[in-house]
């Protein structure tokens, strides 16, 4: 095993660990943050494949994430008041099933990647990450201002939805499910780094003329990825408004988009675990120094600053070294 | 003519006021090397992009194996035939060489959107890329991050990417552009070699590779083509002598 390997098996050693440490130690809210941890490392491993494999710095994939949590909160409201989203043309329920409304999170935040990155790719550069973020904020402000679903409140959600087999209101039950997808989604980015689309997509990140003088177009090949991409963070996003059992629209905002960027730079930017290890570290750092100050943020940016200045791989990068050329 | 692989009919642009080409009209038969020399700002990049179709030409058509190319972006383009080498490379620096030329055959196979399979265990695609690396004579640095290469093997990869296409014709800007004599020397025996899989269009500076290599040579200058013939006829045309070659003949 290579180095990298040794640490992505001690990153997920370290995610499993503390919270089979806190069941036995009875720390039930440790629980919830290594639950915390591993919803926004999905996030990262969604946005990674865009940002890190693609090259394309989204400063927008709030949107995707805050999609998959009103995916979740609405579906979850209108069962739990018993009435159903729409009648006409057909009747349509709300559920309370985690399946479905995994499903229709991935499918409504692939769509809205589709649409955004349709429009976005046709840029490059700082105007992709300006107009990304124009897209998120335009999504931010249409929740705020929408009042069906609770508008700048946010939508409360009273049970948490159900998995067939398990109580998911049983924190370490939950835990593991989302644990489980987070395994998935890395084999599945694990699968896709090595395929023939992932090689094209990284070759398109590198050397956009290259790609076009093989008979390949980047464009297609990046709003593909920016579809996946967006799909996996919207998953992330139903399951983190399932563990708060709330959703607003603070979800969609910018800051939360920064945040998810801020994982994946952490950890190591296109690293299959980099935003696993950047999302340990930001749980950690938020717990610990969050409790000192309020301004913990201050310590988040010192961090920040130092791994951009001396170590532009992140922690994987300072740690295992250049990413080796799979054969 | 039946064994015209490519051919432009016409070709014009201008960038404002200058005519970059300025009715451009060549053909590229089965079998040889056209060389195309001229001048810097002659319009050589610009008639080599016409043809590959990162740029549109104002008007005029280019045609390979009798087909219209007008409208057909650069990535069909490539799809087609179209076999390019770049003047400053453009490889994928992170990638091992293989990668890079696994890259090119899988352009040829088309089908990008496979997302489970391991490419780089696709016999099929790895062996079309070590034949071309073989053939460069780059087989033994398969494995090499391509940043790593020196410039002289990155030109060979660069070559051997394009053969993983199986053009139907090469366009090379520029091959030589940097390499040492030892270098040249080893490229001018590869082109040499590559003529036979599909003729080549050279952009070339070198004179002595031009002369050495080239079945036909056409001059281009200020956008438009005063000259094509042998390389005989044209060390011997006056007006070349004076527009471009200076007065000393070389080679």
């Amino acid at each position: 095993m290579t180095r990298e390997t040794w640490i992505n098996v001690a990153a997920l050693a370290v995610l499993l660990g503390v919270p089979l440490w806190a069941l036995m130690a009875d720390e039930p809210f440790i629980i919830t943050l290594a639950t915390r941890a591993a919803i926004f490392a999905l996030a990262g491993v969604g946005l990674n494949l865009a940002l890190g494999t693609g090259g394309l710095v989204s400063l927008g994939h709030a949107a995707f994430f805050g999609i998959g949590g009103y995916a979740m909160g609405i579906l979850a409201s209108h069962a739990q008041a018993y009435t159903p989203i729409m009648e006409v043309p057909f009747l349509i329920e709300g559920t309370k099933s985690m399946p479905v409304i995994w499903l229709v999170a991935m499918v409504t935040s692939a769509l809205a990647a589709l649409a955004i990155g349709a429009l976005s790719l046709r840029t490059s550069g700082v105007y992709f990450i300006m107009i990304t973020l124009a897209f998120g904020q335009m999504i931010y402000y249409f929740a705020i201002s929408w009042p069906a679903y609770g508008g700048e409140d946010g939508l409360s959600i009273y049970v948490r939805n159900e998995f067939p087999g398990l109580n998911t209101l049983v924190p370490m039950q939950f835990f593991g499910l989302c644990f489980a997808i987070l395994c998935l989604a890395l084999l599945l980015m694990n699968a896709i780094h090595k395929s023939a689309f992932g090689l094209a997509l990284s070759a398109a990140r590198q050397n956009e003329t290259r790609v076009l003088s093989v008979g390949m177009k980047p464009y297609h090949l990046r709003l593909v990825a920016f579809v996946i991409s967006g799909a996996v963070t919207g998953l992330a996003g139903a399951l983190f408004a399932d563990l708060n059992r709330f959703v607003s629209p603070t979800m969609l905002s910018w800051q939360m988009s920064g945040e998810i960027i801020i994982f994946i730079i952490i950890g190591g930017v296109g690293r299959l675990f980099g935003p696993v290890i950047g999302a340990i570290i930001f749980i950690l750092l938020e717990h610990t120094l969050g409790g000192l100050s309020e301004f913990w943020h201050v310590y988040l940016g010192a961090l920040l600053l130092g791994i951009v200045l001396f170590a532009k791989g992140g922690v994987i990068g300072a740690l295992a070294g250049r990413e080796k050329a799979h054969d | 003519m039946t064994d015209v692989v490519l051919n432009t009919e016409r070709l014009f642009k201008s960038f404002g006021a200058l005519k970059a080409t300025n009715d451009v009209s060549l053909d590229l038969r089965k079998g040889e090397i056209h060389a195309l020399i001229g001048p810097n700002g002659a319009g050589k990049s610009t008639l080599i992009q016409q043809i590959t179709g990162h740029l549109a030409s104002d008007s005029g058509t280019v045609r390979l194996m009798d087909e219209d190319l007008t409208g057909v972006g650069p990535a069909e383009r490539a799809r087609k035939g179209l076999g390019r080498t770049f003047q400053i490379s453009s490889l994928a620096m992170e990638h091992t060489v293989l990668q890079n030329a696994v890259l090119g055959a899988l352009g040829q196979r088309g089908n990008v959107m496979s997302f489970f399979k391991p490419v780089m265990k696709d016999t099929q695609l790895v062996s079309t890329a070590k034949a071309a690396l073989a053939q460069v004579g780059l087989a033994e640095f398969a494995a090499t991050r391509t940043a790593d290469l020196s410039h002289g093997q990155r030109r060979q990869l660069e070559v051997a990417v394009a053969l993983t296409l199986k053009p139907k014709a090469f366009l090379m800007d520029e091959p030589m552009a940097g390499l040492g004599l030892e270098g040249a020397q080893q490229m001018i025996g590869l082109l040499t070699e590559l003529r036979k899989e599909a003729p080549i269009l050279l952009i070339e500076h070198d004179m002595d590779a031009v002369f050495a290599l080239a079945d036909r040579i056409s001059v281009l200058v200020y956008g438009e083509v005063i000259a094509t013939g042998t390389p005989e006829e044209i060390k011997v045309n006056p007006e070349i002598r004076r527009a471009y070659l200076g007065d000393e003949v070389p080679a």
